[in-house]
C-alpha cells in the first residue's frame, strides 16, 4: 500500500467546506436573531412588549371585568426634562379603549428630541394590552420650556382571562422611559458614563 | 520538550525532525501541537489558578483585605473564568489530547490540515494575549480589566464598562472562538475521512466520538456566541443599539445568544473528558467499556439536547410558566444520557480486575465528583427552587463541581494515563496518588461549603460579605491551599519522570489498554501509519 497522504483528498475538502458553511450559517443565524426576535416579541407580547392593532368593536368590552393600569414615567440621564401621567392609574373595563395623556416638558435650555421606549409588567401581559395609538411610536422634539400633552390610546385584551398565566391578575403597570435621540438614533453618549437606569421623577 | 528525540529507533528510518523552530512555531505535526496546546494548558491554567488564588485570599475574610477597589476583585473572578474555559480546559481536553490521540487512535497520519491546525493553535495563544491585555487597560470607570463577568452580559459591559478592557476581553473571545472553529472543522474532517481501513464509526474508541461530537457542537455554538459579542462590540463603540433599550434593543436578547452558546460549551467542556475517563476505566478494569454503542450515543444525546435547553440559566429573567416548565424537563432530560454513562463506568468496573493506578484514581474520583455536581444541577434544574440559588454560591459549588472538579480532574487522569506514552518517562505512581489524595480532600474541603454558603444566600460575585458567611469561607479558603499543594507535588513527578533513567514501554497499561495508540512506540515517531493499520477485531469497540 503506498504512504497516505496527509491530506487526504477531495472528500475532506467537501467535508471541510460543509462544516465552513455550517459555522457561517450559525453566525448569519445569531445575527438574523435579532430581527426574528423583535418580530417574535410584538407578535407575541414576549418579555413585556405591547402588542399594536386597531380597537376592538365597542360591543367586545366586558362591563363586569376590569384591570387597573397603573402608569410609571422615567427620564433618562442626559436628558432634561419632565414627563407625567395626568392620572397614575386608570381602571380600565376588558376591551374598552381608553385614553390617557402624558405631560412633557423640556426643561433645559436648549431644544431637544426624544423618544420613549415602553414595556409592561408583569411581562406576561404584554400579549394583552394592545396599544392603538401612542405618543411614542414618534419621536418629539421640544423647545425650552415647551410643555405637550401626548396621548396613548390602549385597550386590555379580554383574552385575558383565558390563559392561565394572566386569568388572575388585576393590576398591571405601563412604564415608559425617554431616552435623548436624533433622527430616530439614540443619543447614548451623553448617558455612556453613568447607569442606564433611568431616573425616577416624583411628582 | 525532549520528547520525541529519546526513541527514533528502527522502526522509522525517516523519522527525520525539523529545527527547533521550525517544528515548534511553524509546526504541523499533530503531536506537536498536541504538546504545545497542552503546555499552553498548563500555562494559563496557572495565571488562571493565580487569579482564583486572589479571589479565596479575598474572601477568607469579611471586609476588604487584598482588594482595594471591590471593581478589581470583579476583574479577578472574570478573568478566572475565561481563563480556564477559554485557555484551560479548551485547549488540554481538544487541542492537547484531541490533537494527539484522535489521528492515533483511529489510525490516521496526521490531521486533515495540518497547517490550520497550526493556525488554531496560534489564534488561541493571540486571543489569550489580547486577555491579558484586558487586565492592564481602563475598564470600569477608575479600574482597570473587565468585571463583567464571563457572561459579559450588557449593559454591565456597555454601559459600566466605559474603557477599552471589555474590547479586549471580546477579541480574545474572537481569536480563540476562531481557533477553536478551525480546529473543530480539522477533527470533523478527519475523524469522517482519515479512519483506519476497517474502522467504522461503530468501532471507533469512545475518546474520538467525544471529539467528534464536541467538534459539532464547537461548530453550532461558537459562531452564535462570536455574532453576539460582536454586536457588542458594535453597541459598544458604534453606536448600535442591539442590547439598549434607548434604541429599541434588548439586553435579555444577549442572555439568549449567549446561553444558546454558553450551554453546549459546558458539554464542550466535559464530553472529551467522558471520552477520556472510559479508556481508563476499561483499561485498568480490564475489560471493555460496558455498552460501547449506548456510551456514544450518549454522548450524541448530550450534545443534541444541550442546545435545547440554554434558558435554564434565565430563570429570572420572566419567562412564562410554560416556558420555564420546558425548560425545566428538558434539562432533567439530559441527566437520563448521562446517568448511562455514570451507571456504564460503574458496570465497567464491576467484575473487572481493577488495578488502581494513579490514572485510575483521577477517574473514578471524577466519576464521584461529577455526580455530585450533576445531582446539584438537577437540583438547580427546578425554576422555582433556582429562583432562590441563583446567583449564589450554590451555582459557583454546583459548576466547579463539574468543571473544576470534573474536566479538571480528567486532565490529570489524561496526563497520568497518557504520559508515558507522549514522553517516554514514567511519572512515579506514588506522585500521581499523592497529588490525587490532595487534590481531591482540597477541592472537596474548597467547594462543597459553598453549597452552605449558597443555600444561606451568599450570592456571588461579591468582594465582601455579612459576618456570618466567614467560617465557610474560611473552611473554603483552607481547601483551596490544600489543592495548591496538590499542584506543587504534580510538578514535582514531572520533574521527577525526566530525570529518571526509567523509560515507558510501547504499551506500559498492559492487556486493558487496546486502542491504537499503544500498538505505537513510547512516545510515538514523528510520523506514524505509514503504512496503515487494518482494524480486523474490535480493537476500538473493544
Amino acid at each position: 500500500m503506498a504512504a497516505p497522504q496527509p491530506n487526504p483528498g477531495r472528500g475532506a475538502n467537501r467535508t471541510a467546506l460543509a462544516c465552513a458553511g455550517l459555522a457561517v450559517g450559525m453566525v448569519g443565524l445569531a445575527f438574523a436573531s435579532v430581527p426574528l426576535y423583535d418580530a417574535f416579541c410584538k407578535a407575541t407580547g414576549y418579555d413585556g412588549t405591547p402588542r399594536q392593532g386597531p380597537a376592538l368593536a365597542a360591543s367586545a368590552a366586558r362591563a363586569d371585568d376590569s384591570m387597573v393600569v397603573h402608569f410609571d414615567t422615567n427620564v433618562a440621564p442626559g436628558l432634561s426634562w419632565k414627563f407625567a401621567p395626568e392620572t397614575n392609574s386608570v381602571e380600565a373595563k376588558l376591551g374598552e379603549t381608553k385614553t390617557v395623556f402624558f405631560r412633557i416638558q423640556n426643561t433645559g435650555t436648549k431644544p431637544s428630541s426624544a423618544v420613549a421606549t415602553f414595556n409592561v409588567q408583569p411581562g406576561l401581559m404584554g400579549g394583552y394590552f394592545v396599544k392603538i395609538a401612542c405618543f411614542c411610536f414618534n419621536e418629539q422634539t421640544l423647545q425650552p420650556g415647551e410643555t405637550l400633552d401626548v396621548p396613548v390610546v390602549f385597550y386590555v385584551d379580554p383574552a385575558v382571562r383565558d390563559d392561565s398565566n394572566t386569568a388572575h391578575f388585576t393590576e398591571m403597570t405601563l412604564s415608559y422611559t425617554y431616552f435623548a435621540a436624533k433622527n430616530g438614533q439614540p443619543v447614548t453618549a451623553a448617558v455612556a458614563n453613568s447607569a442606564a437606569t433611568g431616573a425616577k421623577r416624583d411628582f | 520538550m525532549a520528547t520525541a528525540a529519546a526513541h527514533a529507533d528502527a522502526h522509522e528510518v525517516h523519522d527525520h525532525k525539523p529545527s527547533f523552530f521550525a517544528r515548534w512555531f511553524l509546526s504541523t505535526n499533530h503531536k506537536d501541537i498536541g504538546t504545545l496546546y497542552l503546555l499552553f494548558a498548563f500555562c494559563a491554567g496557572m495565571i488562571g489558578a493565580f487569579l482564583s488564588f486572589g479571589i479565596r485570599m479575598e474572601m477568607e475574610q469579611p471586609g476588604l483585605q487584598y482588594f482595594s477597589n471591590p471593581a478589581t476583585y470583579n476583574v479577578f473572578v472574570t478573568g478566572h473564568g475565561l481563563i480556564m474555559v477559554f485557555f484551560m480546559v479548551m485547549p488540554a481536553l481538544i487541542g492537547g489530547f484531541g490533537n494527539w490521540f484522535v489521528p492515533l487512535m483511529i489510525g490516521a497520519p496526521d490531521m486533515a490540515f495540518p497547517r490550520m491546525n497550526n493556525i488554531s493553535f496560534w489564534l488561541t495563544v493571540a486571543g489569550f494575549c489580547s486577555l491579558l491585555c484586558s487586565l492592564f487597560v481602563e475598564g470600569a470607570p477608575g479600574a482597570s480589566g473587565a468585571g463583567t463577568g464571563w457572561t459579559v452580559y450588557p449593559p454591565l459591559s456597555t454601559a459600566g464598562h466605559p474603557g477599552p478592557a471589555v474590547d479586549f476581553a471580546i477579541f480574545a473571545l474572537h481569536l480563540s472562538g476562531a481557533g477553536s472553529i478551525l480546529g473543530a472543522i480539522n477533527f470533523i474532517t478527519t475523524i469522517l475521512n482519515m479512519r483506519a481501513p476497517g474502522m467504522t464509526l461503530h468501532k471507533m474508541p469512545l475518546f474520538a466520538w467525544a471529539e467528534l461530537v464536541t467538534a459539532f457542537l464547537l461548530l453550532l455554538s461558537l459562531p452564535v456566541l462570536a455574532g453576539a459579542i460582536t454586536m457588542l462590540l458594535t453597541d459598544r463603540n458604534f453606536g448600535t443599539t442591539f442590547f439598549d433599550p434607548a434604541g429599541g434593543g434588548d439586553p435579555i436578547l444577549y442572555q439568549h445568544l449567549f446561553w444558546f452558546f454558553g450551554h453546549p460549551e459546558v458539554y464542550i467542556m466535559i464530553l472529551p473528558a467522558f471520552g477520556i475517563v472510559s479508556h481508563i476505566i476499561s483499561t485498568f478494569s480490564r475489560k471493555p467499556v460496558f455498552g460501547y454503542l449506548a456510551m456514544a450515543y450518549a454522548m450524541v444525546a448530550i450534545g443534541v439536547v444541550g442546545f435545547v435547553v440554554w434558558a435554564h440559566h434565565m430563570y429570572t429573567v420572566g419567562l412564562s410558566l410554560q416556558t420555564q416548565s420546558y425548560f425545566v424537563f428538558a434539562t432533567m432530560v439530559i441527566a437520563v444520557p448521562t446517568g448511562v454513562k455514570i451507571f456504564s463506568w460503574i458496570a465497567t468496573m464491576w467484575g473487572g480486575s481493577i488495578r488502581f493506578t494513579a490514572a485510575m484514581h483521577w477517574a473514578v474520583g471524577f466519576i464521584f465528583l461529577f455526580t455530585v455536581g450533576g445531582v446539584t444541577g438537577v437540583v438547580l434544574a427546578n425554576s422555582a427552587v433556582d429562583k432562590y440559588l441563583h446567583d449564589t454560591y450554590y451555582v459557583v459549588a454546583h459548576f466547579h463541581y463539574v468543571l473544576s472538579l470534573g474536566a479538571v480532574f480528567v486532565i490529570f487522569a489524561g496526563v497520568y494515563y497518557w504520559f508515558p506514552k507522549m514522553t517516554g518517562h514514567v511519572i512515579p505512581e506514588w506522585a500521581g496518588k499523592l497529588h490525587f489524595w490532595l487534590a481531591f480532600i482540597g477541592a472537596n474541603v474548597l467547594f462543597f461549603p459553598m453549597h452552605f454558603l449558597g443555600l444561606a444566600g451568599m450570592p456571588r460575585r461579591y468582594a465582601d460579605y455579612p459576618d456570618a458567611f466567614a467560617g465557610w469561607h474560611k473552611v473554603s479558603t483552607y481547601g483551596g491551599h490544600i489543592f495548591g499543594l496538590g499542584m506543587f507535588v504534580f510538578v514535582i513527578g514531572v520533574v521527577l519522570a525526566f530525570r529518571s533513567k526509567e523509560r515507558a514501554a510501547d504499551n506500559p497499561w498492559g492487556e486493558g489498554a487496546t486502542t491504537l495508540e499503544w500498538t505505537l512506540p513510547s512516545p510515538p515517531p514523528f510520523h506514524q501509519f505509514e503504512t496503515l493499520p487494518h482494524i480486523v477485531d474490535e480493537p476500538g469497540a473493544h
